[in-house]
């Protein structure tokens, strides 16, 4: 058995290994927890919160494309209060460490689910979600506002000291200065990229195949364009970077982490193969053996340009 | 609340044959999901281990034998494609099994099945699960193509153009026989296109039979994590999932 060290730092935080699973596609944990060991997984992010609870889009919220999958969940989600009640005690006992994400629609929300989730020992971290391509209200607006992604920024740093992650969106001319942005105003780290915004049409009825006319497009199809935009803001600015887009197994994740990457997340895959969390982890630990890397940190912009 | 057994096993294909033009039926080697299976559960398969069909494709337990399960479709897209040239001994990904079935339990006397086109797929299985009940099955299509009548007994069949069974739709064909149905002793067990099950929900609530529908959507995982599958609530705002809830509701208690 080799000895690689697989721990990595993000903020205030020290994971056992660089895989996350990405919000929304682990539910609350309970449902993946059939297949899988949680416990040895760097970390869950929670499927988006809202203040209030939200039912979500109609049907139909997902369509597969060449390689990617278009989704328009719409933030389904049990809301704040019952988050607490109900799926937190669930969470408490996975023994990994807990990320919540935070969606809004307005500064003020944000900033009042951080306060009140801040007191809640399970939970280790923030991704705050100013990304979402699928609500009408929030979601995108405030991912393609640089001053605003800089309030959100300032003002949930002001209510909490735990590591607080800004997941960003590629849909912007340039994501590293989004990226600057929040290391300026207090974030720990940035997760790139959030979904791509896509749609697809239905030739004979031509309307368009999902409800909300337009998703968010995962899955392969978007990893070279995720890598390019990991790669962007390793090369601007010095934050840890959570990789994301359309890793499907260990060598696509240890693409993202020569790319510039800190750690990963894992998302579109869960739906397939809903073990890939640990494989993943088992075969960059072969890999890092294979390198002679003995801690896997080492791997982060190792690229050579 | 039971807890349900999920397993994801890389199934052997036995044989894929078309049963009837256009109509195949897949045979796979799957003794924990056979096992472990209900009639009118569902498995979320992956054709092939390639990133393009990327998904995994829900498809009803078509039937149950021993260690075997069956599945029935049509070449619809590329993944049904890649299934349909499978090789004897070609592996699968099969997960599941996945749903909350039929429940075939109770006093009813009548069990009656109503199903169009591929609809018929859960049937073959709940059929011969039946105990002590009298069915009859009441099978739709377009043409006579479209009448699928693998494993079913009973059959009263029709078609909208008349090629096979009396001209109509399966509700028609409901209408017709009515004299045949014992409304206070049955349940109908349903499977097929919205328009269907929308009429058919009309059809048993006016005469109060008690009516479960499997129903369909796109979806990715198939277990309830992508929250891909509304479907919408008959009673309060908002959707319970096809997945996980479904995919077998009673209908008066979804919009269909």
């Amino acid at each position: 058995m080799s000895q690689v060290d697989l721990s990595v730092k993000i903020g205030k935080l020290t994971l056992k290994n660089p895989v996350l699973l990405a919000s929304g596609t682990v539910g609350y944990g309970n449902e993946i927890s059939n297949f899988t060991d949680l416990s040895r997984i760097g970390a869950i992010i929670t499927k988006s919160v809202s203040l209030k609870p939200r039912i979500g889009n109609p049907p139909q919220r997902i369509v597969e494309t060449p390689s990617g999958m278009l989704n328009a969940i719409g933030l389904a989600n049990v809301g704040l209060e019952k988050f607490i009640e109900e799926k937190i005690p669930y969470l408490e006992k996975v023994n990994s460490t807990l990320i919540c994400n935070i969606a809004a629609s307005s500064i003020e929300e944000y900033v009042e689910c951080t306060k009140t989730l801040d007191s809640q020992t399970a939970i280790k971290g923030f991704e705050i979600n100013v990304s979402c391509p699928n609500v009408k209200d929030g979601g995108l607006e405030f991912g393609n506002n640089i001053s605003v992604v800089g309030k959100i920024t300032e003002k949930v740093r002001e209510v909490t000291d735990k590591t607080i992650i800004i997941k960003l969106s590629p849909n912007v001319s340039r994501i590293s200065d989004f990226a600057k942005v929040a290391k300026e105003e207090g974030a720990d780290a940035v997760s790139a990229i959030n979904t791509l915004v896509g749609t697809s049409f239905n030739i004979f009825t031509k309307k368009p195949k999902i409800f909300n006319v337009t998703g968010g497009l995962s899955g392969p199809a978007i990893k070279p364009v995720a890598l390019a935009k990991v790669l962007e803001i390793s090369r601007n600015v010095d934050i840890p970077i959570i990789g994301i887009g359309g890793i499907m197994d260990w060598k696509d994740a240890a693409e993202f982490m020569i790319a510039g990457a800190t750690a990963f997340q894992i998302g579109t895959v869960n739906f397939i193969n809903p073990r890939a969390g640990l494989e993943i982890s088992e075969g960059l630990e072969n890999y890092c053996a294979q390198m002679k890397l003995d801690k896997i940190s080492e791997l982060t912009a190792s690229y050579l340009i | 609340m039971e807890i349900k057994k999920l397993f994801i096993e890389n199934a052997p294909v036995d044989s894929v044959s078309e049963i009837q033009p256009g109509i195949h039926l897949l045979k796979v080697y799957s003794p924990s999901i056979a096992k472990n299976s209900r009639p009118g559960q569902f498995c979320n398969i992956k054709v092939s281990e390639t990133k393009f069909p990327l998904l995994r494709r829900p498809f009803s337990i078509c039937n149950v034998d021993g260690d075997f399960i069956y599945f029935m479709f049509n070449v619809y897209g590329e993944g049904t494609k890649l299934l349909s040239i499978k090789k004897k001994n070609e592996t699968i990904d099969v997960l599941g099994p996945l749903g909350n079935g039929f429940d075939l339990d109770g006093n009813y006397k009548q069990a009656i099945i109503v199903a169009g086109g591929l609809g018929s797929a859960p049937f073959a299985y709940v059929t011969k699960s039946f105990i002590n009940k009298n069915v009859i099955s009441f099978i739709g299509g377009r043409s006579k193509k479209d009448v699928i009548t693998y494993g079913l007994l009973n059959i009263k069949s029709v078609t909208e153009d008349g090629s096979l069974g009396m001209k109509g739709n399966v509700i028609d064909l409901l209408k017709n026989n009515i004299s045949e149905i014992d409304i206070d002793n049955s349940r109908i067990f349903a499977c097929g296109p919205n328009a269907m099950l929308r009429a058919l929900k009309s059809f048993a609530m006016e005469n109060s039979i008690e009516c479960y529908a499997s129903t369909e959507c796109a979806m990715a995982c198939g277990f309830g994590i992508c929250q891909g599958c509304p479907i919408e609530n008959a009673d309060t705002d908002g959707y319970k999932l096809v997945c996980k809830d479904g995919p077998v509701f009673n209908v008066k208690d979804v919009v269909i």
